[in-house]
């Protein structure tokens, strides 16, 4: 009742299934196993300039006590699309999500969301460029402190692969937490609760404590709270891999349909292939740290051009 | 056997005054300092910054050397102390000074280990909320702490009511100095037996008391 009808995803797909056409380069099925240096060089189907981005990140390496776990991944993804991020386990994938959701800061690179942390415009700059993910000045959002990032998160929501509620609270003081963060007054939050919970089909638990709550709905009040602050991009790391399939399925449904209604952007990291299938517009397929191929989904599961996509494809097939 | 049971009156009262006055003032200072050191030891609250470093590694040596010290030496070195703040070194005032002085870094670690041990998932889901660090600490972290929190504390008042039977050496009375002075220096069998079995029924009260409440906040959630 508060955002606009989002157009549908299907508008989303036509460039990129475009911009794949014209890729001439292509893999030799028996070519040996390439160094992770060569990977980078993979044919990119997507190029989302032409749409409207929501998030970029640029150039984002990131180590930990000097192993490599990303090197310089670039990434847009295209406003009201769910984009997928799909790789083996230990390819990266969580801590891209991570610092994407500005839950961890990259040790190089930046990470821009639409509307977010623009400088404001000045004398000599064109009317329209207030969007920072068009403009070059625009540092990245992890160099904002204090209030600024708070407010920065503010537009971010995150889903966990274990949920993470809070356990002293219940259902519905959990998905109230964001709001008392956020300075509301005590009725609107009251109000805001009950129409999230109502939303994630949860009305009648709000009450219950958070531990006494089955894993899909303890997903659902995830969900919730992940979405009280009224985010423009929803991030979900493995948020379905502790579930069972049906519970899976019911999730995902619910992450399209929450999608729908609040015209979110959606980016899930995932190692299930149906995952993607079921609810992703666009992929980027992971591994040693580096996107090795991305697109509409539709394309790449027509017409996989890296190892990486073929073999999960493989598998997708066998399950 | 009454006369032994109207001895008791008064020790009784400097016992409990001892243990509530300094179990507060260490639940105060040292849950505060307890949070402060789990906050310079975790990346997400202090940063990488050479300074949380150095100040947890100095907070550290200090409160392991306060914690070695025997508690009847520690009591006769903060004797200058007591009479700095309460104004004399001797009776059941002057005791709950090294009383807290001995519960603050105990409690300190018991907060510290039990924030510590919270999932870091919650403190990523908290920070997602968009929550400042000093609302994660204080409407998160504290809250699912509380079990493991009320354990600690009533761990940190019976302790306390074993420290405080050593009071009598500085004249701060309580149930030890009625066992010691009647007890054993008159041989007053009865008396002895009456301090000891108050000791037990305190020390058995106040830890059905801590066990049910943390009980009861586990069986809440």
């Amino acid at each position: 009742m508060f955002h606009a009808e989002r157009p549908q995803p299907a508008a989303v797909h036509s460039p990129l299934a475009h911009a794949s056409t014209t890729i001439s380069h292509r893999e030799s099925s028996i070519a040996p196993a390439r160094a992770p240096s060569d990977q980078r060089s993979n044919p990119k189907r997507l190029s989302p300039s032409d749409a409207k981005p929501a998030l970029r990140l640029d150039g984002i390496s990131k180590a930990f006590g000097g192993h490599e776990v990303l090197r310089d991944v670039s990434l847009k993804v295209v406003a009201g699309s769910i984009h997928g991020i799909i790789g083996k386990s230990g390819a990266g994938k969580t801590t891209l999500i991570r610092i994407a959701g500005l839950l961890e800061s990259p040790d190089s690179g930046s990470v821009l969301y639409e509307g977010v942390g623009a400088p404001p415009l000045g004398p000599r700059d064109v009317p329209g460029a207030q969007n920072p993910l068009e403009r070059q000045d625009v540092r990245g959002l992890h160099s904002l402190r204090g209030r600024e990032l708070l407010e920065a998160r503010r537009q971010a929501g995150f889903v966990f692969q274990s949920f993470n509620l809070f356990a002293s609270r219940s259902a519905a003081e959990n998905v109230a937490f964001p709001l008392e963060a956020a300075g509301w007054p005590r009725a609107e939050i009251q109000a805001r609760v009950a129409e999230l919970l109502a939303v994630v089909g949860l009305a009648d638990k709000a009450e219950r404590p958070a531990a006494r709550l089955s894993g899909g709905e303890k997903q659902r009040v995830a969900l919730a709270r992940a979405l009280a602050n009224r985010p423009s991009i929803l991030f979900s790391d493995e948020a379905t891999s502790a579930l069972d399939p049906e519970t899976t399925r019911a999730v995902l449904d619910l992450i399209r349909s929450l999608r729908d209604r609040y015209g979110l952007t959606v980016v899930m990291v995932t190692h299930q292939m149906e995952v993607v299938r079921r609810i992703c517009d666009s992929v980027s397929f992971i591994a040693g740290g580096s996107i090795v191929e991305e697109g509409a989904v539709a394309e790449v599961f027509a017409n996989p051009l890296s190892d990486e996509a073929k073999a999960f494809l493989r598998e997708d097939r066998h399950e | 056997m009454s006369d032994a049971l109207r001895l008791l009156g008064r020790p009784l009262a400097e016992s409990l005054l001892m243990i509530v006055a300094s179990t507060l003032i260490a639940t105060l200072v040292g849950g505060a300092l307890g949070v402060l050191l789990f906050a310079l030891s975790n990346d997400r609250f202090a940063g990488k910054h050479r300074a949380a470093l150095i100040a947890k590694r100095l907070a550290d040596r200090a409160i392991n050397m306060l914690r070695s010290f025997p508690y009847i030496i520690l009591m006769v070195l903060v004797l200058p102390l007591s009479r700095f703040i309460v104004g004399t070194s001797l009776g059941t005032a002057a005791a709950i000074v090294p009383l807290s002085i001995a519960a603050i870094p105990f409690l300190a670690r018991i907060v510290e280990s039990a924030l510590s041990e919270i999932d870091s998932g919650l403190i990523d889901a908290a920070v997602s909320c968009a929550a400042s660090k000093t609302r994660i600490i204080f409407a998160i972290l504290i809250p699912e702490a509380l079990p493991a929190l009320v354990s600690g504390l009533t761990l940190t008042m019976i302790s306390l009511l074993g420290y405080s039977a050593m009071a009598g050496v500085i004249g701060g009375g309580g149930l030890g100095d009625l066992a010691i002075r009647y007890g054993y220096q008159r041989f007053r069998g009865d008396v002895m037996a009456v301090a000891v079995i108050t000791i037990i029924v305190l020390v058995e009260l106040i830890q059905f008391a801590g066990s049910h409440i943390a009980r009861r906040i586990r069986a809440s959630r």
